[in-house]
């Protein structure tokens, strides 16, 4: 359930998580048959790379030409009665959002799935500002209700079993001890959101996609929460990333097929709801965050990572998320895209990500708008070793391999000695002390090398 | 046809016969092949680790070996890929460029260069052929899982020109063994994880020998087999395409 998992790095944590080798399994093969339900539904489209590539090219026409289309969304925004915020930080966005909240003198609210909010820790400061958040998608409400930050952007409780689950609401909800039977606990989870749906009277959502031609927001859910709070409450607040924005509405045509089918393997979520101006009597909001965003689209690197939309499909086919869980990223996203997005917000923090990963590049492949992810990884370790966050041993060790490897006189020698080198590569000795031992055997060090081989069987016929 | 045999380092330390294997296979097939012998490294153990600005040195030895040949071929798909994307030069770009178009992964070396259409191998095993990712998703040696395509494979191609060898259907027949690089130790617990569970796709098909593109992955997946005690064993690609037992 990833309590333990709480400090340390992403190898530390990870170390943890992997205490339990059954819990292991069962992570990743849930997470498996997601991304297999993802293969069949992909395939279901002969189309489908070409959809890939035509949403790529649609975000890349967006991040190129950003501040036009956001200052377009905002002129249909306010001709649609609604009003705009612009926030350059998280602080900056709770406190507009508390600020709402405050003039209505309103102490409890509803909030459908939103990573902006996880992003910008919104939960946390309403709740010390005295405002009661109520998370209404269901897998986001049971990890609020355990007091812990998703694990997954799109399966916020993935971790957690349902016997688990059902001793989670006999605590807090009331159900029997002992019911996990997955039907009863929603039908109770329901029953207790009901109530607070009724009495909400502000409503925070999130934004999938925010049209640029049209000032509407597009919010897709399986559980329609998003809409029964919204038309049950008096002010809307929908929170959204500024690179959230496409151009026309023609283009969900391209999105919506994409997103829910990278997410969860469904032709199409439940929900897709438009959002464009308030009903009679009611009133809404659209807050607009920067929060290092336009400094990323600068970086010729790293800009695509703001393509995203927020699919989860990198996260079920990472092999190393599916056995190391969401929480051993320590960042609000998790997995191949909140390793390369984490690091621009916070390099020494979040160090440890872009190394928690094989490079297999598995992750760029499922990208529905295919973000360069494993190729950012590499870049983001580069940038990463130039300013300084590694360790020094790491460092000296890299230093004296690359020494030793562009000079061939000192490989061969070093290699004649014991094969001195791989003082520097993983496989040194076996003992404890040595990550490879512990749980692999030694490669056996051969009679002779390759190079003494040929100089004496091969070089003396002329080649 | 100038052909000039690239031997990564850890081969060339470790598993030698490899090397010989990838030697004698190419002049099986009618290639006269030279041997640099003052090669060492690509640097990608460096590069992979964020340490590609130490690499200048390794660089530059790599470009004076290898220049003077029409194809450079190697028994790995994650070192020609490194050379492939990351070999520069501020002294002489230009080589480097033309080397980085002139680099082969061995089972692509014999596809799409020397267009094999038959090996005389013989080996009467069980076999399953392990996708190093690197080969696989960054030269295309086969298709992707993840990728809405044609099927096709390089390595399968080659080793179904295998006498008597038998080659089975994985699970997953393309997820990473958690090898890694560098990965391997700093995140021990996972890399010795995914190496676990590709062990145990392939014992559960009855395979008598995992093979691959790659020694580096075949290194980490022999470590879990030999401490398994496993009776299965491992073998590069080249040793079986150059059988004849």
């Amino acid at each position: 359930m990833g309590t333990s998992q709480n400090t340390g790095d992403h190898a530390q944590r990870s170390s943890v998580f992997n205490q339990d080798e059954q819990r292991v399994n069962w992570h990743d093969k849930t997470l498996w048959f997601i991304r297999e339900k993802r293969d069949k539904a992909a395939w279901q489209i002969p189309e489908w790379e070409m959809l890939r590539e035509q949403a790529s090219q649609i975000k890349e026409n967006v991040l190129g030409n950003l501040h036009d289309y956001l200052v377009q969304f905002e002129q249909r925004v306010l001709e649609n009665g609604v009003h705009v915020h612009w926030a350059a930080t998280p602080e900056e966005h709770n406190a507009i959002v508390y600020d709402i909240i405050r003039k209505k003198d309103v102490r409890q609210i509803v909030k459908s799935k939103s990573m902006l909010t996880e992003e910008c820790h919104l939960n946390e400061y309403l709740e010390a500002h005295g405002v009661d958040v109520v998370d209404t998608d269901l897998g986001e409400r049971i990890v609020q209700l355990a007091n812990e930050p998703p694990s997954h952007i799109v399966l916020p409780c993935i971790h957690w079993k349902k016997e688990e689950i059902g001793e989670l609401f006999h605590q807090h909800l009331g159900t029997p001890a002992g019911n996990s039977d997955p039907q009863f606990l929603t039908a109770a989870a329901r029953a207790h959101l009901r109530q607070r749906f009724m009495t909400s009277r502000i409503a925070i959502t999130g934004v999938n996609f925010a049209v640029a031609e049209t000032g509407e927001i597009v919010v897709c859910t399986n559980e329609g929460n998003a809409d029964l709070g919204v038309q049950l409450a008096d002010v809307h607040i929908a929170c959204m990333g500024i690179e959230k924005i496409i151009p026309q509405r023609k283009h969900l045509g391209i999105f919506l097929r994409l997103l829910a089918r990278s997410a969860t393997g469904q032709p199409i979520t439940t929900y897709s709801s438009h959002f464009k101006k308030p009903r009679a009597g009611q009133e809404m909001h659209i807050v607009l965050v920067d929060n290092g965003r336009s400094e990323r689209l600068k970086s010729e690197d790293f800009r695509n990572a703001l393509k995203c939309i927020r699919c989860g499909a990198c996260m079920n086919t990472c092999p190393v998320y599916r056995r190391s869980g969401g929480h051993s990223y320590h960042y609000a996203i998790a997995g191949p895209i909140g390793s390369i997005l984490a690091p621009g917000l916070d390099m020494k923090k979040y160090a440890d990500l872009p190394f928690a990963s094989t490079l297999c590049g598995s992750c760029s492949n499922v990208c529905p708008v295919k973000i360069d992810i494993h190729d950012q990884l590499y870049k983001w370790r580069q940038v990463l070793v130039k300013n300084g966050h590694v360790n020094a041993g790491k460092s000296l060790g890299m230093k004296g391999m690359a020494t030793i490897l562009s000079n061939p006189g000192i490989f061969k020698w070093s290699g004649a000695l014991g094969r001195t080198l791989m003082k520097y590569l993983p496989f040194l000795i076996n003992n404890k002390f040595n990550p490879w031992y512990k749980h692999r055997d030694m490669p056996q060090p051969p009679a002779q090398s390759f190079n003494t081989w040929y100089r004496q069987n091969k070089k003396q016929d002329g080649k | 046809m100038r052909v000039a045999l690239f031997i990564p380092c850890y081969i060339d330390q470790f598993y030698p016969q490899v090397a010989i294997a990838t030697l004698g296979l190419l002049e099986k097939l009618g290639v006269e092949v030279t041997y640099p012998v003052n090669q060492t490294c690509c640097g990608q153990p460096m590069a992979n680790a964020g340490f590609e600005h130490t690499t200048t040195a390794t660089n530059e030895l790599f470009i004076s070996n290898f220049r003077e040949n029409d194809f450079i071929v190697s028994p790995s798909g994650s070192c020609v890929l490194h050379v492939k994307h990351h070999l520069h030069s501020d002294a002489n770009e230009a080589a480097a460029s033309a080397i980085r178009g002139k680099v082969y992964e061995l089972t692509e070396f014999l596809t799409d260069v020397l267009q094999v259409k038959d090996i005389k191998s013989r080996f009467p095993h069980v076999v399953g052929l392990h996708q190093s990712c690197h080969g696989q998703r960054g030269l295309m040696l086969s298709q992707m899982s993840e990728i809405v395509g044609p099927a096709f494979s390089k390595t399968e191609n080659l080793l179904n020109m295998v006498d008597g060898l038998t080659l089975v259907t994985l699970d997953r027949k393309d997820e990473c063994c958690g090898f890694g690089g560098t990965f391997c130790v700093t995140e021990e617990a996972v890399s010795v994880k995914m190496g676990v569970d590709r062990v145990q796709d392939h014992s559960s098909q009855g395979v008598e020998f995992i093979t691959g593109t790659d020694m580096s992955c075949l290194m980490h997946l022999d470590g879990i087999l030999r401490r398994q005690k496993s009776k299965i064993k491992v073998a590069h690609v080249a040793e079986i395409l150059n059988a004849t037992v």
